[in-house]
């Protein structure tokens, strides 16, 4: 029987960090993924990791005033203050693990700026910051010894009297369905940016953790608070990194000026990434770009600066978008790019599951409220996957497994599984699907909303499951059958857009990425709160829950 | 861009589980990349088609295959410079690892190597209490190595893993260097002695036989091959030079220095080492063959004509006291 205190679910900075954490609290940890650990998606963060080091004269209050303001205070302050206070250490402990971050004039580790800050607090390795802190992670969690469940897909959680108590998962490689029985499971699944079309995000960012734990009962979050990027290449949106503007980069219209000067004169470029997409809009839809994008230049950056500090994003510019950032601007445009929501925790990874924990980004914790600052999010992985592991070792130490029929469960998911399998062609296909929904989402849950739109995307989203039910997969085979892990994560996704899409209509105010044509204002007497959901019988139902203000009061936002 | 991709397919499931070329016919964007027509099949034509893949940037490390006979990255191979003969382009799973389907192969050997160098940081002296001092340039320096990533690319298309499956291979060398040169790891003054020796040995750094092949295809500029030398630097440096490859690459430079060109016939027992008498017994019998098809070199060795001026570059790059960069 494969049993363990503490089962991790993903295996990405969070979860490796959950792992770790719990490894070193003498827990039997064990992580699984759908992908080898490094190829998980936190290796594309690019630009850095934050942390105000005392030592540089910074000052983690004013980490959290910055993260605060950019929530659109939404972030929940408690968790805020836990977070900045312990990002020195968690840095340290990376650059003790190995990581090789760029160094200053001293030798000390070097800064860059970052938008919605007001001081450079960003550590970084050159533009591959999170393939950095990735690869050295997965050194530690090797010498950790904790136990590696590789290209393994999670498909579904094990419930015995109303207590979660293990996982459902399929051996990619073999097509063996198991039972992997847990005292504790940490959620550290990542986002869902496929639910758009296009995204960042890289192919497997699917939403599944949400979607098991919200199916379970968990609470999910601040769903309607989807972030949008200011620079992400049109057609793929592959990202061009915040790295770029924080070493000097400008923001072009048509005409060559930096429109910027309209709606952030003091921060321009720099500004709350909310802010910086909806000007880039604003201006796309007044005829001010071209072909739908405005133009990132870098060419004044100089090609010693670009190839030292931004060489991945140069060679994704030249492989992707046939432009190198040395001689030409790139056209970009605002694209879909990271959650603020998800399974809604404390500051200990707890979620309202007993023995269920979140962190990373399918977390809400929330600390990024409205709008996340860039380099907020591989700090909350580290910060929150170290606390939830923690957490977790503890508390398996109070309880015994459960028993379940662990035959039965199995037999169970493999008639299930078999049962997509022996679906017959009927010429719809999962990809079909999936665009139909990823080009909804994008149509009317983007930059700018309205309840009409979000509307049509409801509806929408009701056929595309209907078709759901009964699409088939091609593959019907054993051995790697990636076929079917993509149906059964598309049926993660079309969960995950639901709870954004009723989210979203259900806030009737504009706050951080939300901005509603029909209710432009924020509204703080009636909106200064989370929105909850969770499932019920007819789809997800709404609760709230309130904002924790500990010593910042809200204010008006301006850049 | 209409295109036909040639993929090399293998469905182990099958009942006659035997490799097969299969040609798909897609219509893709100008820019699209290798790796956008294989997930344009997988989507819209055959979902049988497994490949690995994930970031669409190159940066996971996921899509390696081999493109046109060479490993590379599919995301970051752009369709139109990828065309051959009648706009096909020709698609086969990675090298050295065995297939599981398709193009999916079996990353364990990749990854059994990895393991073998220890890769973490294994500093010896304290921690400090805030960041280790290091100079940028040397975190820059290491950081063109970390920048690997992990794609197999190199271990696909290693000349000598092809023959020797026991060989460290590129991406374990230049992962082992990554410590050995790191200022953190090792005794305090950064030295890696252990990773060294560890590495001296059989199936190591020594048994690269420099045929450029994981330079050239290595996605991420990362070089293993110079990262090897750069081994071997160390390694004799830290006077480890009691073991064939070292001896061998001592002989090797010794003779074409004392005579401006190679004499085979003493390079093997000043390899082995001349009271290593197994040794020599062992390569007497191909010794002998050699002898007797007219091949065995000649057993008086003149020096060429000019041989001085070999003798003069060498002293110049002693005096130099740097070998030039790379060591080539
Ligand atoms: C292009 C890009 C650039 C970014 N740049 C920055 C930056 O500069 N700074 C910053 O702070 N943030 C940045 N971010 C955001 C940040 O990278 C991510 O939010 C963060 O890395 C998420 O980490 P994670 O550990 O939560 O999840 P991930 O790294 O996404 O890991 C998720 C893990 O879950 C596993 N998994 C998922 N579903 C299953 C399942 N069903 N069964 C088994 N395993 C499963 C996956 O295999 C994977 O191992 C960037 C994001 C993108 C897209
Ligand atoms: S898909 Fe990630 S490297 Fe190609």
């Amino acid at each position: 029987m494969l049993e363990h205190d503490v089962l991790v679910v993903g295996a990405g900075l969070a979860g490796m960090r959950a792992a770790i954490a719990a490894r070193a609290q003498g827990a039997n940890a064990a992580i699984i993924s759908k992908v080898h650990p490094v190829r998980s998606h936190s290796n594309a963060a690019q630009g850095g990791i934050n942390a105000a080091l005392l030592d540089r004269g910074d000052d983690w209050e004013d980490h959290a005033y910055d993260t605060i303001k950019g929530s659109d205070f939404l972030g929940d302050q408690d968790a805020i203050e836990v977070m900045c206070q312990s990002a020195g250490q968690a840095l340290i402990d990376m650059e003790h693990f190995g990581v090789t971050f760029n160094r200053d004039d001293e030798g000390k580790l070097g800064t860059r700026a970052f938008g919605g800050q007001r001081r450079a607090r960003t550590f970084f390795v050159g533009d591959f910051t999170g393939q950095a802190l990735l690869h050295v992670m997965f050194e530690q969690l090797i010498k950790s010894g904790v136990r590696r469940y590789e290209e393994w897909f999670v498909t579904g959680l094990i419930e015995e009297d109303d207590r979660v108590c293990g996982v459902t998962a399929l051996e990619i490689r073999t097509g063996q369905v198991f039972a992997i029985r847990a005292k504790t499971v940490i959620f550290c699944t990542g986002g869902l940016g496929r639910v758009f079309e296009p995204s960042t995000n890289a192919l497997i960012v699917t939403g599944d953790g949400m979607a098991l734990a919200y199916n379970a009962g968990a609470q999910l979050m601040d769903m309607e608070m989807v972030q949008y990027h200011p620079t992400t290449l049109a057609g793929n949106g592959v990202l061009i990194s915040e790295a770029a503007r924080g070493e000097g980069a400008y923001l072009l219209d048509k005409n060559g000026d930096r429109f910027m000067e309209r709606y952030a004169p003091n921060m321009m470029e720099l500004a709350s990434r909310d802010v910086v997409s909806r000007a880039e809009q604003t201006e796309i839809n007044a005829g001010n770009g071209i072909d739908g994008c405005v133009l990132l230049d870098c060419r004044h950056l100089g090609e010693a600066l670009i190839k030292e500090k931004l060489s991945q994003i140069r060679e994704i510019g030249i492989d992707l978008a046939g432009v190198d950032m040395v001689t030409d601007p790139i056209p970009i445009r605002p694209g879909m790019h990271y959650m603020m929501g998800g399974i809604k925790t404390d500051v200990d990874g707890q979620t309202n599951l007993p023995g269920v924990y979140a962190a990373g980004e399918c977390a809400c914790v929330s600390v990024h409220g409205g709008n996340r600052l860039g380099a907020n999010s591989l700090l909350d992985t580290i910060v929150f996957g170290q606390r939830a592991g923690d957490h977790a070792a503890s508390a398996a130490r109070d309880v015994e497994y459960m028993e379940f029929d662990v035959d039965a469960v199995v037999r169970r998911e493999e008639q299930r599984l078999q049962g997509i399998l022996d679906r017959p062609q009927n010429g719809d296909r999962v990809a079909s699907i999936r665009l139909g929904m990823g080009e909804s989402m994008n149509r009317n849950l983007a930059v700018y909303r309205n309840e009409a739109g979000m509307r049509e995307t409801i509806h929408d989203l009701q056929g595309l499951k209907e078709r759901y039910t009964t699409v088939p997969v091609d593959n019907k085979g054993q051995v790697f059958n990636t076929d079917l892990v993509f149906a059964l994560e598309l049926g993660f996704m079309l969960d995950c857009a639901d709870t954004i899409a009723v989210s979203a209509l259900e806030r009737m105010d504009s706050r951080g990425a939300q901005a509603r044509t029909d209710y432009p204002d924020r509204d703080d007497e009636n909106w200064m709160k989370h929105i909850v959901t969770a499932k019920g019988d007819e789809g997800p139902e709404i609760s709230y829950s309130p904002v924790s203000i500990t010593r910042w009061t809200p204010e008006e936002r301006k850049y | 861009m209409d295109l036909t991709l040639r993929v090399r397919r293998f469905d182990p499931d099958s009942d006659n589980p035997e490799p097969y070329w299969q040609d798909f016919s897609v219509t893709v964007e100008d820019n699209a990349t290798v790796l956008d027509a294989l997930i344009k099949v997988r989507e819209d034509v055959d979902g049988t088609l497994s490949l690995r893949c994930s970031c669409r940037s190159s940066i996971c490390g996921s899509c390696a295959m081999r493109i046109n006979g060479h490993a590379t990255l599919a995301c970051k191979a752009q369709a139109r410079d990828s065309l051959g003969d009648d706009n096909v382009i020709v698609v086969e799973p990675a090298g050295v690892m065995h297939v599981l389907k398709d193009l999916v192969v079996d990353f364990d050997l990749f990854w059994d190597k990895i393991m073998a160098v220890e890769p973490y940081l294994q500093p010896q002296g304290p921690e400090p209490e805030g960041e280790y001092i290091a100079s940028n340039e040397s975190m820059l320096h290491l950081s063109g190595v970390t920048a690997c990533i992990m794609c197999g690319a190199c271990v696909s298309d290693c000349t000598v893993l092809e023959v020797d499956p026991t060989f460290m291979g590129p991406a374990a060398l230049a992962k082992a260097y990554r410590f050995t040169a790191d200022p953190r790891d090792g005794d305090e003054e950064g030295h890696s002695e252990d990773r060294l020796r560890m590495l001296s040995e059989a199936s190591g750094m020594w048994d690269c036989t420099r045929c450029f092949e994981c330079v050239q295809v290595c996605p991420k500029g990362v070089a293993p091959m110079d990262r090897i030398m750069s081994l071997r630097d160390q390694a004799l440096a830290a006077g480890m030079d009691k073991n064939y490859g070292a001896r061998h690459v001592q002989a090797f430079s010794d003779l074409v220095e004392h005579s401006g060109w190679l004499d085979e016939l003493r390079i093997v027992p000043m390899t082995m080492g001349l009271g290593n008498v197994p040794a020599l017994l062992n390569v007497m019998p191909e010794a002998l063959r050699a002898l007797s098809h007219g091949k065995l070199p000649p057993l008086v060795h003149p020096e060429l004509p000019g041989a001085e001026n070999i003798r003069n570059l060498f002293e110049k790059v002693e005096q130099g006291g740097k070998e030039p960069e790379g060591h080539h």
